[in-house]
């Protein structure tokens, strides 16, 4: 009605072609318009944010650049896997932190591992009791703050442990103290390389057999040991070698001596408590990973393998754990990613990590917060970012091929 | 002679107690074999060494009123320590006249929470708007003052589970509208807004929230203008409410991916605009979909609150610390430890329960 041309003009011919949209009804028009007002704001909010930070970073006479990384710390950290003195310089202090972090990481993963997969497993235990024991583990960790458990274990738990003098020992070898855990440290001599590499190449040689006995296996169907031989091979060869080199190693045995222990290693108690806590809240995560994984398994599969002969041991073993695997291991990395990220939380109770000593210590003091923080980020995203590509890689080699 | 016939059924005899029954539950679930017996009567006697001292020290021998550490007598917990700063671990140092406030804002809080989660109440949306709009703000006026008569409260006085609380909801809450914004970003067809997006999603997720909370408080004063001063409890707020936007915007594209693609198209023959279909037909139903996946990362949200001690901030976790390192209070460690974990787990698990219900309701399929 608003146009009165409609009824005046005769229809016209209906022409193939659509007429073309006006330019604001094109969808790809607008869509690029939109970016590209998109990108000017978030440009100009970028912009505003890097002149603010220079005009303030000038005026507080900070200046701009990763020269610090080359000044010396000097300050001493407790816990360090590199040769460290007070002498080196931010660039090492960044290294010892990042290292320290992945210690923790690293060792979490393993103890949290092992801890997880006994709960989850015990969480299916034909006992009542053993399955609700798990239960209440799980339910009660995972609704902690990990922090308030990282400091617990700290705070709390490790001060009540005896003086180096009165420590609990074992063996006279291992000595559980307030300070931390001394145990002996190993003496490497210079042969002692070459039980190295006798066991990077028992690994080789194991890595062999496995792929020979899978082929042998697929062409006759005849059985192979795999895992004994791999056992043996790679326990056994790298003890031959120890001996045969005449036994290149010996042990630095702690000895207490006034109100310390002289000699030794001592695992500092920030590590404990933060392996602790992180390891146990980890593995409650993992614990219920375990039991959802096993559990997706559908029934028909054990008992399709009960029916064809297997016995429990090898169903589990062969039927249920690998399709199990399928479902836990993108989960169980991304747990893994999120310990690390929570090494962390070592902040609180002062473990030499890469956000105490780098974003911490030596930001407060060379005020260069853009420059550490950024670092520290990076890191991060960069472990993360790995994780995740192994996870791709892994989920597309495992998923399932359906016909 | 007469035989006797029944006129009516007999009533039939209960089960044999080795199919029924608790003994027969205890033989199939504790005593099922040999081993099993042994494992259960071990554990058993672990259990009972393990909590027979810990409920004698924790609730026997302990002490539960008093002013001081010396009405800590018989050996056991001292609970006093609690009772005597339950008022900071609750509101920190919340001046003590106006503590009514925060009592208020919790019942308006725990009263319209119960108006949405019970099924049974009806005006669902005039309850949804009031909780996103208007809630904020009346707990916003009441807590911090300085309208209406009430006098100023600066937030450095909030502390304890009051600033814990307002953390975690003002995160999530704020957090929300931004979160959808990146998730709908990530699906959409424009390639430079899903790539920016994409960026910022696996940026905030790939760091660790403490280093967000390191930048946040050191990086973002320098990144305003002169002049502008930001407290410590907003730059704590402003990255927590980064970070918890990534996470929520996988939650929320999750139940964008689980609308099935019939509801766009049918949105878009429909003759609705990109942000009518979003708002009237799919996101509604997503974000019912995902419910409970905002429930737990709210869960994860209200751990994090504990953080922002590294930073300064008195949160509950912190005034129970600052609590025990006074010197009229040391060596109560274990029980401030402890009392924070309960509080800690009483909100986590309960919301984690609920989590569960919604999910279970939520399930239409057998």
């Amino acid at each position: 009605m608003a146009d009165p041309n409609l009824s005046a003009t005769p229809p016209q011919t209906l022409s193939t072609v659509p007429s073309k949209p006006s330019f604001w009804n094109d969808p790809q028009k607008r869509a690029l318009v939109f970016q590209i007002l998109l990108v000017i704001g978030i440009g100009l909010l970028l912009w505003f944010i890097f002149s603010n930070t220079l005009h303030n970073l000038d005026k507080r006479g900070i200046k701009t650049g990763f020269d610090f990384l080359d000044r010396p710390a000097g300050f001493g950290i407790t816990q360090t896997l590199i040769p460290y003195t007070e002498a080196s310089t931010f660039g090492r202090t960044f290294l010892v932190g990042l290292l320290n972090t992945l210690l923790v990481a690293g060792l979490g993963i393993i103890f949290a591992t092992m801890l997880g997969f006994s709960v989850g497993v015990a969480r299916l235990s034909k006992n009542w009791l053993i399955s609700r024991i798990a239960l209440v583990f799980i339910e009660t960790i995972r609704n902690i703050p990990p922090l308030l458990q990282i400091l617990f274990w700290y705070r709390a738990i490790l001060p009540l442990l005896p003086g180096p003098k009165d420590s609990i020992s074992l063996a006279e070898l291992f000595y559980l103290h307030k300070r931390g855990l001394t145990l002996p440290s190993p003496l490497f001599e210079p042969a002692f390389i070459w039980t190295f590499w006798a066991f990077i190449a028992a690994l080789v040689l194991a890595f062999i057999i496995g792929r020979w006995a899978k082929a042998r296996r697929e062409k006759t169907g005849e059985q192979f040991p795999v895992l004994w031989t791999a056992v043996g091979v790679i326990i056994g060869v790298p003890l031959i070698t120890f001996f045969l080199t005449g036994s290149p190693l010996n042990w630095d045995v702690p000895a207490l001596s006034g109100f310390n222990f002289r000699g030794g290693l001592t695992v500092i108690p920030e590590l404990t408590a933060l392996l602790l806590a992180l390891s146990i809240y980890t593995a409650a995560f993992i614990a219920e990973i375990v039991r959802s994984g096993i559990q997706s398994v559908s029934k028909g599969q054990s008992e399709a393998a009960a029916s064809l002969g297997l016995r429990p041991n090898r169903t589990l073993q062969l039927v249920v754990i690998p399709q199990a695997m399928r479902v836990i291991i993108p989960q169980l990395t991304s747990q893994y990613l999120n310990l690390t990220k929570n090494t962390s939380l070592g902040v609180a109770i002062g473990y030499p990590d890469l956000v105490n000593v780098f974003a911490g210590t030596t930001l407060n003091q060379t005020g260069q917060a853009v420059e550490i923080i950024f670092m520290t980020m990076l890191v991060y995203l960069a472990i993360s970012l790995t994780i995740s590509m192994f996870m791709n890689w892994y989920n597309k080699r495992m998923a399932l091929v359906e016909r | 002679m007469q035989a006797f016939i029944t006129r009516e059924t007999l009533p039939s005899l209960p089960p044999p107690n080795t199919i029924k029954g608790p003994m027969a539950w205890m033989r199939q679930n504790l005593f099922s074999s040999v081993g099993n017996t042994i494992v259960t009567v071990v554990i058993v006697l672990a259990i009972l060494s393990a909590l027979i001292p810990f409920i004698n020290w924790a609730f026997i021998k302990a002490d539960w009123i008093g002013t001081s550490r010396e009405d800590c007598t018989s050996g056991g917990a001292c609970w006093v320590f609690v009772y005597v700063h339950l008022k900071l671990f609750m509101v920190g140092l919340y001046p003590e006249s106006e503590v009514w406030r925060t009592l208020l804002v919790g019942a308006i809080l725990v009263v319209t929470l119960a108006g949405l989660m019970i099924k049974a109440v009806p005006f669902k949306k005039y309850i949804q708007i009031f909780a996103i709009i208007v809630f904020p703000v009346i707990a916003f006026i009441l807590l911090s003052g300085d309208s209406f008569g009430l006098p100023h409260v600066e937030t450095n006085f909030w502390g304890g589970l009051l600033l814990t609380l307002v953390i975690a909801i003002v995160g999530i809450v704020a957090a929300f509208p931004l979160g959808i914004l990146l998730a709908l970003g990530r699906r959409s067809s424009m390639p430079i807004v899903k790539a920016i997006c994409v960026v910022f999603i696996e940026v905030w997720r790939g760091v660790p929230l403490i280093t967000v909370l390191f930048m946040s408080s050191v990086m973002l004063p320098l990144f305003l203008p002169e002049g502008m001063e930001i407290n410590k409890l907003l730059r704590a707020l402003v990255g927590i409410t980064l970070f918890q936007s990534a996470y929520l915007a996988e939650v929320v594209r999750s139940g964008l991916q689980a609308i099935p693609k019939g509801q766009y198209e049918a949105a878009n023959a429909l003759g609705l605009t990109y942000w009518q279909g979003m708002y009237k037909v799919i996101l509604p139903q997503a974000l019912k979909i995902v419910i409970p996946g905002i429930v737990n990362s709210f869960i994860s949200l209200f751990k994090d609150t504990s953080l922002v001690l590294i930073i300064g901030l008195f949160d509950l976790l912190a005034t129970i610390q600052g609590a025990f390192a006074s010197p009229k209070w040391l060596g109560y460690a274990i029980e401030g430890y402890l009392f924070a974990a309960l509080v800690y787990w009483i909100f986590c698990f309960s919301m984690s329960r609920y989590s569960q219900h919604v999910e279970r309701s939520l399930k239409t399929t057998h």
